[in-house]
């Protein structure tokens, strides 16, 4: 007799950790009101910058398979859009941050065209090219403030609580929103077809996934995503330079999110955020040895637990964000044994 | 006469560039690994030759001695500790552990050395220059071109013409035949990375005896080395040589145009190569 097979998706344990994280959200929507004081706010908009930027780069890396360690282009490009466009363009702050991401996502359809000729590492070195010739062309143009940069004065008359509550909520609903489109990109056609690229891009193109296609997308898409971060970060420290704004730390940041989380997951960017900014708060009068504390849990994540700190805790069993499919076998215990294996297979 | 010259002092930048670049082709074209501690780890060169100089005294050239072997032996223990460990995760892996090792090598200079720019001294070598038909050319400049040279012939005759250079490209064709015969895959490997790092600690002591260096000059390092490397062609060693000339002669001529437009010069000479020759200009590889 075959054993009768459930496949689930989902299913009570991603609606009760669903439920949890939501409760989260709700909690940070409600404690400025009574628990953060203004600078404990001003951080969280970093951490929510860094959920963003994380799940943004993971989109890309962990989906797409595309490493770039040249978000920054965009993140720079943002925050200096943002500026441009609530200063010049005098748009309210909430759509000139929403407008810069956009702005982000357009250049890199162009920019695609170029860096796609490259693939594995030297698209990654390409990406890195092109953040400098971003950042170089922004320090020559007219405008916008040389070496020096530039500072937001769309703000200027607008009392500190106010502002401060503007680009907290502002930063808050961004990262929700990106996470939940990522999630239900996922969950598409186009999702399911970016799980079978990461898992393997030959086999997915001889299925008749759409490879490039679908690359080119979560490119576009994760290049948006690092401007409206960059926008944020910009409203939220109201002064941009070209070497802060385009800083490869940035990328640091990201590839330790995404790989001590967990590569190639929903969840495990927004955990790597998470512990990388708790750690960043209590380590940072470090400097230099945090840093090296990173570089080296980086490596060892990479070598010893390659699904990261998320999939090492769920090994690939859980998932708040359900995409994949879970196949538990029912009928007797003696066959429920035997069956013992994922639809899904991860790396 | 001006631009004769630029593209006379481009040439001998690229001599520098092509140097620091031969040993992230070498990398490449063996194993598919891009190395991204590769400036870090030409940086720390540099640094250690200064440490040598002002501890003991000794000539700025004779540092190379005792640097290449150090930095060989540490080639040799990160392919075999760190790359071949990660070869086994998928061509991610190595690039991420790299760049973990990036990370992890700026910032433990910065903590020993400090962020203070430094220089190693050469004494009057440093402004000796020879003089041909009304142009000055650096003298060191000039070494370092024909060291470039030299290094590339001498990988190139190494690779082609030695029993293990031959098994080196065994393995670079076919890991498992190679294994296959008798070759230990994850030795050749790690000797492919230690010759390669060995050429990127000669290039360092170089480039610190010709600019001033802090921990964070492995990123522009990098990104030069990178730029040589696919403006020639992925892999081919000549290829790299051109491509250094090719980046040296982009920014000495850019930078005669506008001082501040040297760099970003180089920037959009790779980016036009990309654009109409992804290959690069000596490679038959298809890319993407």
């Amino acid at each position: 007799m075959t054993p009768t097979i459930k496949v689930v998706r989902g299913g009570w344990p991603s609606l009760a950790g669903g439920g949890v994280l939501a409760a989260i959200v709700v909690f940070l929507a409600a404690a400025p009101w009574f628990v953060f004081s203004p600078g404990d706010v001003t951080n969280l908009v970093t951490l929510f910058a860094l959920i963003i930027l994380g799940t943004t780069w993971n989109l890309m890396a962990g989906y797409g398979g595309l490493v770039s360690i040249g978000q920054q282009a965009f993140i720079g490009a943002g925050g200096y859009g943002v500026i441009k466009l609530a200063d010049i363009a005098g748009l309210p702050i909430p759509v000139a941050v929403v407008a810069a991401g956009v702005v982000c996502a357009a250049l890199a359809l162009p920019t695609s065209f170029l860096l796609f000729r490259l693939v594995g590492g030297y698209f990654a070195i390409g990406t890195w090219v092109v953040a400098e010739v971003f950042k170089l062309v922004t320090q020559e143009l007219p405008g916008f403030g040389g070496g020096s940069g530039l500072s937001l004065t769309a703000f200027q008359g607008v009392d500190r609580v106010t502002r401060i509550a503007t680009v907290y909520y502002l930063a808050l609903a961004l990262a929700v929103l990106v996470v939940l489109a990522t999630y239900v990109l996922m969950r598409s056609r186009i999702g399911l077809g970016l799980t079978a690229i990461r898992d393997d891009p030959t086999a997915a193109a001889s299925l008749g996934v759409a490879v490039r296609r679908s690359r080119r997308i979560v490119y576009v898409a994760a290049s948006g995503g690092a401007g409206l971060a960059g926008a944020l970060i910009a409203v939220n420290g109201l002064r941009v330079s070209p070497d802060s704004m385009f800083s490869v730390q940035y990328t640091a940041f990201m590839i330790f999110i995404v790989v001590i989380g967990g590569l190639g997951t929903i969840e495990g960017p927004i955990l790597g955020a998470v512990i990388f900014f708790a750690l960043q708060q209590v380590l940072d009068s470090y400097g230099t040895w945090y840093l090296i504390a990173l570089g080296a849990v980086a490596i060892a994540v990479v070598l010893l637990a390659p699904r990261g700190l998320w999939g090492l805790a769920t090994r690939g069993r859980y998932e708040v964000f359900p995409v994949g499919h879970q196949v538990y076998p029912q009928g007797s215990p003696q066959e429920a044994q035997s069956v013992d294996f994922e639809v899904e297979s991860r790396r | 006469m001006d631009w004769i010259n630029a593209v006379l002092q481009g040439v001998l930048l690229g001599g520098q560039y092509a140097l620091l670049a031969c040993g992230l082709s070498l990398i490449f074209g063996v194993m598919r690994i891009v190395n991204l501690a590769h400036g870090v780890l030409a940086v720390a060169s540099a640094y250690l030759a200064y440490w040598l100089v002002q501890q003991t005294g000794m000539p700025a050239f004779l540092t190379i001695v005792i640097v290449i072997p150090v930095l060989a032996a540490v080639g040799y223990a990160i392919q075999r500790g760190l790359f071949n460990p990660a070869l086994r995760h998928g061509e991610l892996s190595p690039l991420l552990v790299s760049f973990g090792l990036a990370v992890i090598g700026a910032n433990l200079l910065q903590e020993i050395f400090t962020a203070d720019s430094r220089k190693i001294s050469i004494g009057d070598l440093s402004t000796a220059s020879v003089e041909l038909g009304g142009l000055r050319l650096g003298a060191f400049s000039l070494l370092t071109l024909v060291v470039a040279v030299a290094v590339i012939v001498g990988l190139q005759l190494y690779l082609s013409h030695t029993r293990i250079g031959r098994a080196m490209r065994a393995t670079k064709d076919d890991p498992e035949a190679a294994t296959l015969m008798g070759i230990d895959e994850r030795h050749m490997y790690a000797l492919a990375t230690a010759i390669a790092i060995g050429t990127v600690a000669l290039a360092g002591v170089f480039l610190g005896m010709s600019t001033q260096f802090s921990p964070t000059y492995g990123d522009l390092v990098l990104i030069f080395a990178f730029e040589a490397v696919i403006i020639g062609g992925l892999g081919s060693l000549w290829g790299t040589l051109l491509g250094g000339l090719v980046l040296g002669v982009a920014q000495t001529v850019g930078a005669q145009i506008d001082p501040a437009y040297g760099v970003l010069a180089g920037h959009l000479v790779f980016l036009v190569v990309l654009l109409f020759r992804p290959q690069g200009l000596l490679s038959k590889a298809v890319v993407a």
